[in-house]
């Protein structure tokens, strides 16, 4: 309970400085990269889900993600179809095809649903790209329309600022709720011991499952928000490299944490702005200051803020 | 009334080496409980139990007693669904377990302790026991788990003092204990327990031995594998030795306890101390 509160005062503090910062930020770049970090986030927090506290690891998210940018794109340009009605036609499709691509990889653990989930995401970034009478090919597909409600647009930076953190904060509040119940509990159970989880009447089947098709829903949702942004899509947003870019968001910022999605999809996406400065030098310090994070913070950077955190505390307690 | 053998088939138990006056403390005329014919499991093209045939009364506490790989846990694996490759018969209150999955098992009044303890190490003690009634809670039993919860901490009062403490820092003691506590929310008829005294002092395994035959008086049945046999044939009402998959010697726990050869093999006696006692 008194968790949850927390969280809920979190989620005020948080939901009150994304305000301020959509208000105040006349720079049209950074609105830009902040948006960019919403649907990070969003992402990260779907993986976030599976993998930080289900256990279950899934090296092929960016394909839900694709395909949630792709349904919406097809069926909002070349069927003319409102976006609004795109959008649960695309978090169904996802849901659909994880629901059916889940029930046998599922079943596999560890490595082998590493290997399972990552042959999925090279299938579908293979459809993608060679499906062009569909989706346009490896040039991409463009001319997507923007989002409108009535005469209401969300056409500016500002206004689709507000709507992705929008949904992001709904979401944290959905993601807490679901983790503070009997539901995340079990989730957490099959985490530390599916066997286990299985002797106290967890039906760990069903449960992944369940947990993989919400997982394919939001981030279906957050390739649907990218599309509408950007109007243009092409497969290589939706790659390998993609899927792993989600899994290092949820490892650095923290698995099993709300907020670390958040701090994880933050630094993943702004680093690589910070970086254009190094020219040449810039993936390699990419990749330095992604290794310091777990050398030094190997619980990713929620935690290990947390520790720093209370350790100084706890000096200045003395 | 006689024993009753409902499924035509021939109860197999006269094959095997039984002791004298065996089963005979209570009156044949209980329907057993949990009733196992003929099981055998089956890991891929091995055959780890091959055939085993025995019963659990209500109120009874049985020690299933054995070396490693004699086929004690995976008969508990067969009985809690967690491992489904198996034939013969499982009756529970009369119903085939056959088919059934680990919830549904749970649902049915038969809850596993699993070997090693198996608790979620870095979830609070309160949150490990409220996964115990997983099953219980969907059901909106709110008022019900929450009493579950006062029986077991009062049963375990050290676990409430532990309440908000992460399970893997609970001493070995501590963890079966929560493990036992865990089970127990469920609400069982029937408890299983996979070598609960496995790593611990003989003083923490005489106290887990003292809740076994408290719940027991509280009208809980109890199947019990054990490689402490001496520990566990002081509580228990009867026993099954197991060699390689089947059941070589059953009989009350006095007469296993006094049994020579259960001695030698499962207690720990010398045959010199052996011979002293026979001469």
């Amino acid at each position: 309970m008194i968790r949850t509160d927390k969280h809920l005062i979190a989620c005020f503090v948080f939901a009150a400085a994304a305000t301020a910062t959509g208000l105040l930020v006349e720079n049209a770049y950074y609105l830009q990269v902040m948006i960019f970090i919403g649907i990070n986030t969003l992402l990260a927090l779907s993986l976030n889900m599976l993998m930080g506290y289900a256990g279950q690891i899934s090296l092929g998210h960016a394909a839900f993600y694709g395909i949630g940018a792709y349904t919406t794109a097809i069926l909002s340009t070349t069927y003319n179809i409102s976006p609004w009605l795109a959008l649960p036609a695309a978090v169904f499709t996802a849901m659909a095809i994880a629901y059916f691509v889940g029930r046998p990889t599922l079943r596999l653990t560890g490595y082998y649903l590493a290997m399972g989930t990552l042959g999925f995401g090279i299938i579908v970034n293979i459809i993608f790209r060679e499906w062009r009478s569909v989706t346009g090919g490896a040039s991409g597909f463009v001319g997507i329309p923007p989002l409108e409600i009535g005469s209401f647009a969300f056409d500016t930076d500002r206004r689709y600022f507000f709507l992705v953190w929008g949904v992001v904060l709904f979401f944290f509040i959905i993601c807490r709720r679901i983790i503070d119940s009997r539901v995340g509990r079990a989730l957490r159970a099959i985490h530390d011991g599916e066997h286990a989880a299985a002797a106290v009447g967890v039906d760990t089947a069903k449960m992944k499952l369940k947990i993989f098709v919400l997982s394919a829903a939001m981030a279906s949702l957050a390739g649907f928000l990218y599309a509408h942004q950007i109007f243009f899509i092409s497969p290589g947003t939706f790659s390998f490299l993609a899927s792993i870019r989600i899994v290092t968001m949820v490892v650095i910022g923290g698995m099993a944490s709300i907020w670390g999605s958040l701090l994880g999809a933050s630094l993943l996406t702004l680093l690589p702005e910070w970086l254009h400065a190094f020219a040449d030098y810039e993936m390699m310090i990419y990749g330095l200051v992604l290794m310091l994070v777990m050398i030094f913070l190997p619980q990713g950077l929620t935690r290990g803020i947390l520790d720093i955190y209370e350790n100084s505390r706890k000096k200045n307690d003395k | 009334m006689k024993y009753r053998n409902d499924s035509g088939i021939n109860d197999n138990r006269a094959e095997k080496r039984v002791l004298p006056f065996t089963d005979n403390r209570q009156p044949d005329n209980i329907y057993p409980m949990l009733r196992i014919r003929n099981l055998k499991c089956f890991y891929g093209q091995i055959m780890a139990v091959k055939g085993i045939t025995l019963s659990v009364k209500e109120g009874e506490i049985i020690a299933l007693i054995g070396a490693n790989g004699s086929g004690k846990s995976t008969l508990m694996a067969s009985v809690s669904g967690l491992l489904p490759t198996w034939t013969g018969e499982i009756l529970f209150e009369g119903k085939n377990l056959k088919g059934m999955d680990p919830p549904a098992v749970v649902k049915s009044g038969i809850s596993l302790v699993p070997e090693g303890r198996l608790i979620f190490p870095p979830m609070s003690v309160y949150d490990n026991l409220v996964l115990g009634a997983y099953t219980r809670l969907r059901k909106k039993a709110r008022e019900d788990v929450q009493q579950a919860m006062e029986t077991v901490t009062a049963l375990f009062p050290i676990l409430k003092e532990r309440f908000s403490q992460p399970a893997g820092t609970l001493s070995g003691g501590e963890q079966q204990m929560l493990a036992i506590g865990r089970s127990l929310m469920a609400r069982p008829r029937l408890l299983l327990l996979d070598e609960p005294s496995m790593g611990l002092a003989p003083l923490v395994v005489e106290k887990i031995m003292d809740v076994l035959e408290l719940l027991r008086s509280q009208g809980l049945t109890i199947l019990l594998v054990e490689q402490n046999a001496r520990a566990a044939l002081t509580i228990a009402d009867r026993g099954y030795v197991f060699e390689t998959g089947s059941v070589v010697l059953e009989g009350s726990a006095d007469e296993l306890l006094a049994d020579t050869n259960v001695k030698r093999a499962y207690l720990g006696k010398d045959y010199e101390e052996f011979d002293d006692e026979n001469r």
